[in-house]
């Protein structure tokens, strides 16, 4: 039995790494995510609002005496844009590519009243200069993380679900469409063996890219997992064997190619947006939260920011682990049982 | 006698069709036994319900006086009509994940020489020919030195001579003893190969025997085959049977002689004309109707 699904294993990996497309797509496509990212928001202090403002007709800026403007002059995080003509300025507004437009020769300005930006600027434009408040302030000191830092677990984590689904999932559908399961199962394999070798061989593919990535990363951008790496490998080879669970079932019966890929794409995509691969979900709706926390990459990119971000142990992102224990034995059990070789 | 494999009563139904309608065969140890059909008259089915792929809806099947076991799978080899193998994988390595499925192995010079695939033995399986790869799959069906050989279809689109490759391997591995049981809708494949050949229709078995008892039997005469041109009232007064097939006539007739007199008599244009002994497809259009190739 355990040489049958050597031999299964050995053959389904190879088939992966000697298709340089997916192989390559599998790792340059998380570096290229976090490389995008990363020069989007590479700087610290990236600017929050945009804030056109009109040339006098001289071409000069004028030293406008108006002391409230100069005092908006200096705040931070708001990139002042200058446009030479206030028809064009005024159309980047009506096109929210600018929060507010102000033409200091006329002391007016201008904004978009349905831009909740457009809001804010015109209250820091009220407020500039203002020094009296009733609130006394306090700093933290110390080097906070980096988006690219708190990003970097998601797209670890949204390779792995991908990875899986597609590399499990999308490729038994196209083993039945093709017939290949069909010629399997008259040979002397039972389904047990032919699935564990197509997980082992997932779970083996998936680990290595994502270590891969993982030391590209660290080459890349410096930083270091602030928790032990095994603890992380755990969080990655727990995850990787959920979704590749759930590859499973969606490819138990189908021999539909069109059909795999639509089922993927439902369920990647809310996981995508609601599982904080991108950005957190604080102070979304409890219902949006709830729905979130239902879903198997959420623990994923969850417990593995907790150690790479926060240095968290097992111990701590163990209802995470057991979570994702649960949701696996679900899946596989699910797909098994209804899991077919041939086509209807 | 020694049969290895007895079919009994056997059905399969799919919604609206009987694709096996009490279809009963045995096959004796160390022949080759043929199901000839058209497309669509049952004989993958068939094959495919003995092979374990597909369940009987009634029907008895013995393996060696048994019922089909665990040791069914070990101990027969198949060789599936239409099968893609897995990708960027050679033609050795794909030779050997599924020979290391068995237990008992064939050896690889032996396969590798008996399907002639040694030239092609470190390409990618990907990049072989139709009759390469039909080859290639003959070998996987070899891979534990089974002592029941199904080949379902094994020549269908290939070119004349990649199917006289297939059909001397067919014929090395008969000479080996093995059991062959192979579904084709070629006659001359059948009448080259097979021992016994059971003919199919509509599910059913209309005809068993071997190639030259069913011919001996039902086709003792000859095929007589003209353009279409052909007044029909002259064909009424020949005391044969005669058929439309691919816009020409087919006469079959013991009496050769008398037909082509009336036709000269009649002043029928024969320039094109052809006479030839009757073969498996005449036998089959005599029991059916139906052209073999339909």
């Amino acid at each position: 039995m355990l040489y049958r699904i050597w031999t299964i294993f050995i053959a389904r990996t190879k088939e992966f790494y000697r298709d340089r497309s997916a192989l390559g797509w599998n790792i340059i496509f998380p570096l290229l995510i976090i490389i995008g990212f990363s020069v989007v928001f590479r700087s610290e202090s990236s600017p929050v609002l945009k804030v056109g403002v009109v040339k006098p007709l001289n071409n000069e800026i004028t030293i406008i005496s108006n002391k409230q403007f100069n005092e908006f002059l200096k705040l931070k995080y708001i990139d002042f844009i200058e446009f030479s003509s206030k028809e064009k300025a005024v159309d980047s507004l009506q096109k929210f590519k600018i929060d507010m437009l102000v033409d200091p020769e006329h002391n007016t300005y201008f904004i978009n009243d349905s831009s909740p930006n457009g809001y804010i600027a015109e209250q820091l434009l009220k407020g500039a200069g203002t020094t009296t408040t009733f609130f006394s302030k306090h700093s933290f000191k110390g080097r906070g993380i980096r988006y690219v830092e708190w990003l970097f677990p998601g797209i670890l984590g949204m390779n792995a679900m991908f990875n899986s689904l597609y590399g499990v999932g999308y490729v038994l559908v196209m083993y039945r469409k093709n017939g290949i399961l069909k010629r399997f199962s008259v040979a002397p394999v039972r389904p047990f063996e032919f699935l564990t070798a197509q997980i082992l061989s997932r779970m083996f593919v998936m680990l290595a890219t994502t270590i891969v990535v993982y030391i590209g990363t660290v080459l890349l951008y410096g930083f270091q997992c602030k928790g032990s790496l095994f603890t992380l490998f755990v969080v990655f080879a727990l995850g990787g064997f959920c979704m590749i669970s759930l590859g499973l079932l969606i490819a138990c019966r189908s021999d539909s190619q069109e059909f795999a890929d639509g089922l993927i794409n439902i369920i990647t995509w809310p996981m995508m947006f609601l599982s904080e691969v991108w950005f957190s979900l604080e102070g979304a709706r409890p219902w949006v939260q709830k729905v979130s926390q239902l879903l198997p990459l959420t623990p994923i990119v969850e417990s593995a920011r907790m150690v790479m971000n926060e240095g968290a142990t097992l111990f701590d992102i163990r209802y995470q682990l057991l979570y994702l224990i649960v949701v696996s034995a679900i899946f596989l059990l699910s797909g098994s049982l209804l899991f077919r070789w041939q086509r209807k | 006698m020694d049969y290895i494999l007895e079919v009994k009563n056997l059905y399969k139904y799919y919604p609206g069709v009987k694709a096996v309608d009490d279809v009963s065969f045995a096959i004796p140890r160390g022949i080759c036994f043929g199901l000839l059909g058209p497309n669509g008259a049952g004989k993958t089915t068939t094959i495919e319900v003995i092979e374990g792929i597909q369940k009987p809806d009634n029907g008895t099947i013995l393996y060696k006086g048994k019922p089909r076991d665990q040791h069914f799978k070990q101990e027969v080899g198949i060789q599936l009509q239409h099968t893609e193998l897995q990708q960027y994988l050679t033609v050795k390595e794909i030779l050997l994940t599924f020979r290391n499925l068995y237990a008992r192995r064939a050896s690889l010079d032996e396969l590798v020489s008996l399907c002639y695939l040694e030239e092609i033995l470190d390409r990618d399986n990907r990049k072989i020919s139709g009759g390469q790869k039909q080859r290639l799959l003959l070998a996987i069906a070899l891979a534990n030195d089974p002592e029941l050989l199904f080949l379902d279809e094994p020549t269908t689109g290939l070119d004349p001579q990649a199917r006289r490759h297939v059909w001397d391997i067919v014929q090395s591995i008969k000479k080996k003893g093995k059991t062959i049981i192979l579904t084709t809708h070629y006659m001359e494949e059948a009448q080259t190969l097979c021992d016994i050949v059971a003919i199919m229709d509509r599910g059913k078995i209309i005809a068993m025997d071997s190639p030259i008892n069913l011919l001996n039997e039902h086709c003792r005469g000859v095929t007589i085959t003209l353009p279409s041109t052909v007044d029909e009232n002259i064909l009424r007064q020949m005391n044969c049977e005669w058929y439309t097939v691919n816009h020409t006539i087919e006469i079959h007739t013991e009496q050769p002689h008398d037909c082509l007199r009336l036709l000269i008599d009649n002043n029928v244009d024969i320039t094109g004309m052809v006479v030839r002994s009757q073969n498996l497809e005449d036998l089959f259009l005599k029991l059916t109707g139906t052209q073999l190739r339909a």
